[in-house]
């Protein structure tokens, strides 16, 4: 029996409610008392110097408060990095400055030079189309590896070239790697590109700086994922601000994916002018300028090469990955394509060697940093796609070259630097076999033939490492905070509950889930409890939502500051019962003395706390509050296996998916909908990137082609199929109360390579030798491939 | 956007007298227009709405036997219309983006502005449809003037659209993946003396008519007839979403597809 309540029911998502009434409450619905309005001048060059900025008529136009340009910030920090990588000659990573607004020079089509704030939105608009800018065009960078030739553009003059590092891992490893591979008796070799990609969300960004001269408050209310990392990185590095005088508040955010996790050049932007023209200062990102100002994801270009035995066992694995920076370096830019990628090129397999060098090249195009999956699905994509072209090489069954080299016992050391706490491959493959009625492929087959059509089966394992991160080790690493979090359970007189959480939600249905794992630990319904999040004033502390670490970080801070609330509850219940503490049990909200009839509600213990007349106030404090960190032990292991089922249309190039299915281990579960709910939206967006989504800049001009949604295809409802989802493999996560895992990125880990498995062995049955197809798998792509 | 005022005459008389203001343009559905005002890529002084126009508004058939469609109408509104008399014209027009489009845009709007890679123009051309405006009548074959370009005159306002019916017809789009606009569409009407076979989404010059697959379906119209024919990739257009020789292909494909649909 399914339970209707606590861990592993699947209650309803009480934050639905007011979505889908209309009822949430975004940062944009905010509106205060004198706001003025920001309209960002944007660069329409990739490239360039400025000469002059001359905004003598902006500033006389209606409406204007205050015209501001770099010169505004000089002296003032740039928007910092907040993770060192420390390169494979032990040189540190090149950080070049990042203003807020240009200083010198703009680096890409988007980059701001100047901001109009004015009364109303309009105004500023027409004020900043008055500001005259000359800007002396240079020649562009854009591809990766024509920005590290000699002689290249460079986008940061400062810099001896367009390498920000160069980084190899396990550097140690590298000779027997290469030996391994010469003398392996099969080697697959690859090369793909694992395509840019922009976040999309539903919401834009934006920000509103407010500034209260009577206490020197200065609060940002942002589109953020994570209210108190921006708090930490604009108050510390780039404004200045401490901590008491800065508030940030995230309220509703309709979705992030990773791209508002970053601090950016708005947010300071508005908290610094609010300051300086003593009026709130708001900005409303269009859509239009998301395309060339959020973070973008991906943009990898790989060789990667996997070496067998003569009985086909994986013998290495060798990597050569360019990762595009963009123009600057983004919050988390510099460890996505490192410590979240070459950690994870073991993938599910028991290769003994693994090497990568990777080297991340700025280029004259908009920052990259992590995008759902980030780094994970980088690795995956290449691991699983060259499994199945060696496959393919061998005349072997992929399913059965993966099955013979998986890993079977846990804990298992990785040769890149982790430890797998828990998983079981094989179970997961058994349950996709089944799932997706792999047996009954051959049939389906037959009959798409019969109508002219090709069909395809696409099969991948992933495996991500989630629940970020274990402070110590990613201090380490080159982190330059840690990755604990925080949670705050506030009992209240009556035994209603307020959890205060450093987690953000932003579509995961924490408001939900959060209070489940309490509710069952309290034995008290559900509805007793609410979750608090997203306010610096209001949470503790907690480093937000990313990385699929919510539950399994902030989670077990929750767990642990429960645990502290029930024992200082007992206290309080064994005084009222005259008893031993030793023998006081709760169980569905009742205190109760073992081994007696005894009992009291959990109401009347909290009732006690607020108001202590019959109570131990010689032993605790009155009240019932109690806040806990968590630093986790280990990253938690989430894994799974992933079929792609797809027609191909022969004629058009026309891929159609026909059945998707996913059997995932996310360890423990708290809420079986949600959890579903996460991976279809994650596999929504694996598909995008493998048949739709594709961001291009022109590489003569940086110029972005694919800037709208009249050439950026997002993934619409008739785009994906239903799909076959399974989370019945559990493998508890062995460190950590809840045992989870995460489950928030999996979806889109796991299903970009399975997808183009899938085109290939379509392609293949059809006779058309294709060893690659680079996603998206456009039509004309498919064809194209087709001609040979 | 700009400021901008808005006039709503409700004859065609006054719409034209409107449209003589300085820096006036017509305002359809909106849905080409507003999306371009948005982005501050025009800046007209006073919008005219052709919204609120009942003679541009209604679908008859002429003594002639002409389909005629106000220029007004709606996509929504012709695809529902048209459904039982002309089924290929119907399904074009159901097919135009979402239903948020077709509620609003128009066949004078999407006539007009002649996006090269819009439905209408084929069915118009195909159809050896004739427009009508507040001064004349002009035949398809001579509106269509390339990419965004046609015979229209400053101020000229599509009232109404005159369409043969055919015997036989079939519009299939191929959609480009972002926009969902015809990466090429293909739009074959057979009529007693003849068939016509026009392509949009896929030429430099706009929508035009492929005569050797016309000719080659005059006598037979089955898709066997185009075997071996195939369209000319020069100038066509070549962008992220397919190469020129891709888009040639699919006019053969698309045309065969077409004709075998035929209704
Ligand atoms: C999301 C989306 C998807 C779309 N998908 C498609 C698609 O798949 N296929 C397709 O063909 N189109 C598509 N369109 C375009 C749509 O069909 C537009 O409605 C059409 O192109 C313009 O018609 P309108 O009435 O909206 O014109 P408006 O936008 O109002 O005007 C367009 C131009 O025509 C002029 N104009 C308007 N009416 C007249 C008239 N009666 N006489 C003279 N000039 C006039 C205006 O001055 C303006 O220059 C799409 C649009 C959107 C927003």
């Amino acid at each position: 029996m399914p339970k209707d309540t606590g861990i592993g029911a699947s209650s309803k998502r009480r934050e639905d409610v007011r979505f889908l009434t209309g009822n949430g409450r975004y940062t944009d619905d905010i509106n205060i008392y004198g706001q003025t309005y920001v309209h960002f001048l944007r660069s329409d060059v990739a490239h360039g110097r400025i000469t002059s900025i001359d905004t003598s008529a902006a500033e006389s136009m209606p409406g204007v408060v205050r015209v501001f340009t770099g010169k505004d910030f000089e002296g003032i920090g740039g928007l910092p990095c907040g993770w060192l990588v420390t390169d494979k000659h032990g040189q540190p990573m090149k950080e070049p400055a990042h203003p807020v607004l240009a200083q010198g020079k703009v680096r890409h089509v988007g980059d701001p030079i100047a901001a109009v704030v004015a009364e109303s939105l309009a105004e500023a608009r027409d004020a900043a189309e008055a500001i005259m800018v000359d800007i002396e065009e240079l020649p562009a960078v854009v591809d990766m590896k024509k920005a590290l030739e000699s002689g290249a553009s460079k986008v940061h003059d400062d810099l001896a070239d367009n390498l920000c590092f160069d980084w190899g891992f396990v550097e140690e490893n590298r000779e027997a790697v290469d030996n391994a591979i010469a003398n392996s008796a099969h080697v697959t070799t690859l090369e793909l590109v694992n395509n840019r990609l922009v976040a999309n969300p539903m919401e834009p960004r934006v920000a509103v700086g407010e500034y209260n001269r009577s206490d020197d408050m200065s609060t940002l209310h942002t589109t953020s994922q994570n209210p108190h990392v921006i708090r930490l990185l604009m108050g510390a590095f780039v404004l200045g601000i401490p901590e008491h005088k800065l508030r940030v508040v995230a309220p509703d955010v309709g979705g992030g994916f990773g791209t508002k996790i970053f601090h950016y050049a708005e947010e300071a932007f508005c908290t610094f002018a609010s300051r300086q023209v003593q009026r709130p200062v708001k900005w409303t990102s269009t859509r239009s300028e998301a395309f060339m100002s959020d973070a973008q994801g991906r943009d990898h270009v790989t060789k990667i090469e996997l070496g067998l035995d003569a009985d086909n066992n994986f013998t290495a694995l060798r990597c050569l990955t360019y990762a595009n920076m963009g123009a600057y370096l983004s919050t988390f830019a510099s460890c996505t394509p490192t410590w979240l990628h070459g950690t994870l090129l073991a993938g599910n397999y028991k290769t003994p060697l693994i090497y990568t060098n990777v080297k991340a090249v700025f280029t004259n195009t908009v920052p990259v940093d992590a995008y759902r999956g980030a780094g994970r699905p980088e690795a995956t994509f290449q691991i699983e796609r060259v499994i199945d072209k060696a496959a393919r090489e061998l005349g072997v069954d992929p399913i059965k070259l993966r099955r013979q080299n998986f890993i079977t016992e846990f804990p298992y050391a990785t040769p890149v630097a982790v430890e797998y706490d828990t998983g079981d491959y094989v179970a997961t493959m058994d349950k996709l076999e089944e799932i997706a009625d792999i047996a009954g492929f051959a049939a389906r087959r037959a009959e798409s033939e019969k109508n002219g059509k090709l069909r395809g089966l696409g099969v991948n394992c992933y495996i991500e490492a989630c629940g970020i991160a274990p402070s110590k080790l990613v201090g380490q690493l080159g982190a330059r905070a840690g990755l604990y979090d925080a949670a705050t359970v506030r009992v209240n007189a009556t035994g209603s509950i307020s959890v205060m959480v450093g987690a953000h939600s932003h579509g995961q249905g924490h408001e939900t889930a959060f209070p489940q794992v309490v509710a069952e630990m309290l034995g008290i319904p559900e509805d007793q409890i609410d979750i608090v999040h997203g306010d610096t004033s209001k949470i503790p502390f907690g480093m937000g939502t990313y990385g699929s670490r919510s539950l399994a970080v902030c989670g077990s801070a929750m767990v642990r500051a429960t645990e502290k609330i029930i024992n200082k509850a007992k206290k309080i219940a064994a005084h009222l019962m005259e008893a031993s503490e030793a023998d006081i049990e709760l169980k569905n909200g009742q205190f109760t003395v073992a081994g007696t009839d005894k009992s009291v509600a959990w109401g009347d213990v909290t009732l006690a706390a607020y108001v202590p007349h019959n109570y131990p106030l010689e032993d605790i404090e009155p009240g019932l509050e109690e806040t806990a960190f968590y630093d986790p032990s280990n990253f938690t292991y989430p894994s799974g296996a992933y079929c792609c089922e797809l027609e191909l249309d022969p004629e058009t190039g026309k891929v159609t998916i026909e059945r998707f299915s996913a059997a995932d281990d996310f360890g423990n579960i708290i809420n079986p909908m949600i959890v579903s709910g996460q991976v279809h939206g994650g596999i929504a967006q694996g598909i995008g990137q493998a048949l739709l989504e594709n961001c291009a800049y022109d590489p003569e001009t940086g110029q972005l082609l694919s800037a709208s949604y009249m050439d950026y295809a997002m993934p619409r409802a008739d785009d994906v199929p239903f799909y076959a989802v399974d989370h019945s493999c559990q493998t508890p996560c062995t460190h950590n109360p809840l045992g989870v895992k995460g489950c928030g990125e999996a979806g889109a880990i796991g299903s970009p390579p399975a997808v183009i498995n899938a085109v290939l062995d379509a392609l293949n049955s059809g006779g058309h030798k294709v060893e690659h197809i680079n996603m998206p798998a456009t039509p004309s792509r498919v064809w194209a491939a087709m001609q040979g | 956007m700009y400021a901008f005022e808005v006039e709503r005459p409700t004859s065609i008389a006054d719409a034209v007298a409107a449209l003589g203001r300085e820096d006036a343009q017509a305002l359809g559905g909106g849905q080409t227009l507003i999306p371009t005002l948005k982005q501050r890529l025009a800046s007209p002084s006073v919008l005219v709405s052709l919204t609120g126009i009942a003679e541009m508004q209604g679908i008859r058939t002429d003594d002639a036997g002409l389909l005629c469609i106000g220029g007004g109408s709606r996509h929504g509104v012709v695809a529902k219309e048209v459904a039982a008399n002309y089924p290929g014209l119907a399904g074009l027009a159901a097919h135009i983006g979402d239903p948020a489009v077709r509620n609003r845009g128009t066949i004078g709007g999407s006539l007009a502005n002649n996006d090269p890679s819009a439905c209408y123009p084929a069915a118009a051309l195909a159809s050896k449809a004739t427009i009508v405006t507040n001064t004349r009548e002009i035949a398809a074959d001579d509106f269509f003037q390339g990419m965004f370009t046609t015979a229209l005159e400053e101020g000229e306002i599509i009232t109404e659209v005159k369409f043969p019916v055919p015997q036989a017809s079939c519009y299939i789009k191929f959609e480009q993946p972002a926009s969902r606009f015809a990466l090429v569409g293909v739009f074959v009407a057979k009529f007693a003396d003849g068939v016509r076979v026009a392509v949009t989404g896929a030429s430099n010059n706009g929508v035009f008519r492929w005569t050797e697959a016309e000719a080659a379906l005059a006598s037979n119209f089955s898709p066997s007839a185009l075997e071996g024919l195939s369209a000319s990739a020069d100038d066509m257009i070549a962008d992220l979403h397919g190469s020129a020789a891709y888009r040639a292909h699919l006019v053969g494909v698309l045309t065969k597809r077409a004709v075998a649909a035929a209704k």
